[in-house]
């Protein structure tokens, strides 16, 4: 566009403190403490609200212009998509199972989001912080909304789309992020801004969508990018939103800092559990790939973090404690889900495949020091069965950790051919955990997390009663269409056909 | 030293962002990726009004950065004439 811009008669400074702090006032018949009944019991204490800082002064007004103008850009591109045939544009179908990952375990925490910053926007008493949370709460019910929409561009060429709503509920692998978002909600609203605003998104946010975007780019998906891409432009703010409630609960009382530091330790575990998945999604889904998990957890993990805890540093605060093995995980982690959901993918909404001989070259090079030593014998013994006529099937159900609720496939600290597996005894029950990180957030609120809905009892609960077959239909999946591997789907079948129609026109 | 980033979408909106940011900021170094463009420097980074003006050929309100922006690293200081990222280290 070039119309040349008004010059605002009121500069960003005072236009910000006019439209957000202007509009608070003081309760006049009601105590401050029945109106915001919320914000003192997780005992963070804060003496003066109008220190909340938001740097980016962005005012309701200049937000409502600048999302409209993101959406026209959004929506103009996805019409542009179903126009041209863009579900034909895609490298091959292979990826379709990143974008069904995706879709279904993410997108329903836009939406979780959405609900959870409205409502701390309602508990957090200044102004500055409602303004803020407001605008949040309605950037992600707009992510939710555009990647919704997303689903039907696929929905109608390919199988695994149809049951977005039924699967976010019920199948088993989503439970992982709704776990997630339901145990920030149920926590009061400074733990909620520190775990979402401040864990996942500014620390862990870039690993989610900057590389996975770009490889949704580099693959051709014109309407992934999109949206990805429309919801990363509200990610910056975002992040920036975590990061002053982290330094204001610090700057107010120094007595915050315990409580603060506690939930950076379980927040950066969880929100690093999830990512799991975005490292399997980068490593193996990708037919043509961006980056390494490893390369990405580098940049966005170790090289941001580094700067951040060591900006923290001079309020006290120290590196997560789930720091180390964070670090020794990112290169085994992505390996050991992907051997997982490989041998579960009759329970998947969405294929698995054994790597090609070129693919385990290039993991090979990306991650020198573990994949030939500790995957590629896996990938070469099943790539065996599986020629033998005998794929690898696990029909045994996977043990889930109770706060996770990932299948415990992972490797102990220090040693990569033990599997890590936690128990608690609590008031006469065992429960079970993939981690040190993942038993000590129970530990700590135990009460809380034997509540955990886990999918798997639900195979034995009413209705499905234990039958396999009934739970398939329960969760939406339909078996041999949704689910197994690549090579014998009809996602790859349809895909090569209509690729082979269009080039011989 | 640390870092601080900036990304952007890789468009004709944000190539005069980028020119501006590297005629300011010496040690800034640019890094191209499928459909994104991120910039780095050591410990802070500044993006001028006045020299994106000159670039772009027109006025230009730091705001608009909103729309293309994808991500940052580093704590945000924006007024009407500059945008500055940095670390406190």
């Amino acid at each position: 566009m070039d119309m040349p811009t008004k010059q605002p008669k009121l500069g960003i400074k005072e236009r910000y403190s006019l439209l957000t702090r202007d509009l608070g006032w003081e309760p006049s018949y009601q105590p401050r403490e029945r109106i915001f009944p919320y914000s003192t019991y997780e005992g963070i204490k804060i003496h003066d609200w109008d220190k909340w800082e938001d740097p980016f002064r962005l005012t309701m007004d200049a937000y409502w212009k600048y999302q409209a103008e993101k959406e026209r850009k959004f929506y103009a591109i996805v019409d542009a998509h179903t126009q041209n045939n863009g579900h034909l544009n895609i490298t091959d179908a292979r990826y379709l199972t990143a974008l069904k990952l995706f879709l279904q375990a993410i997108s329903p925490g836009e939406y979780a989001a959405h609900k959870g910053f409205a409502r701390i926007g309602r508990e957090f008493e200044g102004v500055g912080a409602q303004i803020a949370c407001q605008m949040q709460s309605l950037d992600e019910i707009r992510h939710a909304q555009t990647q919704i929409h997303a689903i039907s561009n696929y929905n109608r060429f390919y199988e695994g789309f149809h049951a977005f709503a039924q699967q976010r509920d019920r199948i088993w692998y989503t439970s992982v992020p709704r776990s997630f978002f339901d145990d920030a909600m149920s926590g009061g609203p400074f733990e909620f801004i520190t775990a979402i605003g401040f864990a996942f998104e500014y620390v862990l946010t870039n690993l989610l969508f900057v590389p996975f975007m770009s490889g949704a780019a580099y693959n051709g998906d014109m309407a992934t990018v999109t949206f990805g891409f429309s919801a990363q432009s509200d990610e910056a703010r975002h992040m920036t939103l975590g990061l002053e409630a982290i330094k204001f609960m610090l700057e107010q009382d120094p007595d915050n800092l315990p409580i603060v530091q506690k939930w950076l330790d379980k927040w950066f575990w969880r929100g690093l559990r999830i990512l799991t998945l975005v490292g399997a999604m980068m490593d193996y889904m990708l037919p043509k790939r961006v980056m390494s998990w490893k390369e990405a957890w580098q940049i966005y993990g170790i090289e941001n973090g580094t700067a951040l805890f060591r900006d923290l540093a001079r309020y006290g605060v120290r590196v997560p404690t789930g720091w180390d093995e964070a670090c020794e995980s990112a290169d085994h982690a992505s390996h050991q889900l992907m051997l997982g959901l490989y041998q579960w993918s009759f329970g998947t909404s969405f294929h698995a495949w054994i790597p090609s001989d070129e693919d385990m070259d290039w993991l090979s090079a990306k991650y020198p020091d573990t994949f030939d030593r500790y995957y590629r014998p896996r990938w070469e013994h099943i790539k065996k069965m599986d020629a033998a006529g005998t794929p690898y099937q696990n029909v045994g159900l996977a043990q889930l950790c109770n706060v996770c609720q990932l299948p415990a496939v992972f490797t102990e600290p220090g040693d990569p051919t033990r599997h890590c597996h936690r128990e608690v005894d609590y008031e006469g029950e065992k429960y079970h955990f993939c981690s040190d990180g993942c038993r000590d957030i129970f530990n700590d609120e135990p009460e809380k997390y034997v509540q955990s809905w886990l999918p798997m009892p639900m195979l034995f609960a009413e209705p499905n009663f234990g039958d396999v077959g009934k739970w398939m239909d329960w969760v939406g999946l339909v078996p041999g269409q949704d689910n197994g591997d690549y090579a014998m789907s009809q996602d790859k079948a349809r895909f090569e056909a209509w690729k082979r129609q269009t080039a011989s026109v | 030293m640390s870092t601080v980033f900036i990304a952007f979408q890789a468009n004709e909106e944000t190539r005069p962002i980028v020119e501006a940011i590297l005629e300011d900021n010496p040690g800034a170094e640019v890094e191209q990726q499928p459909a994104m463009v991120r910039v780095s420097a050591p410990d802070s980074l500044t993006i001028n009004r006045a020299t994106v003006e000159e670039h772009v050929g027109r006025t230009f309100d730091l705001q608009e950065m909103h729309i293309n922006l994808i991500t940052l690293s580093g704590h945000v200081d924006e007024d009407d004439d500059r945008f500055t990222l940095s670390w406190n280290s």
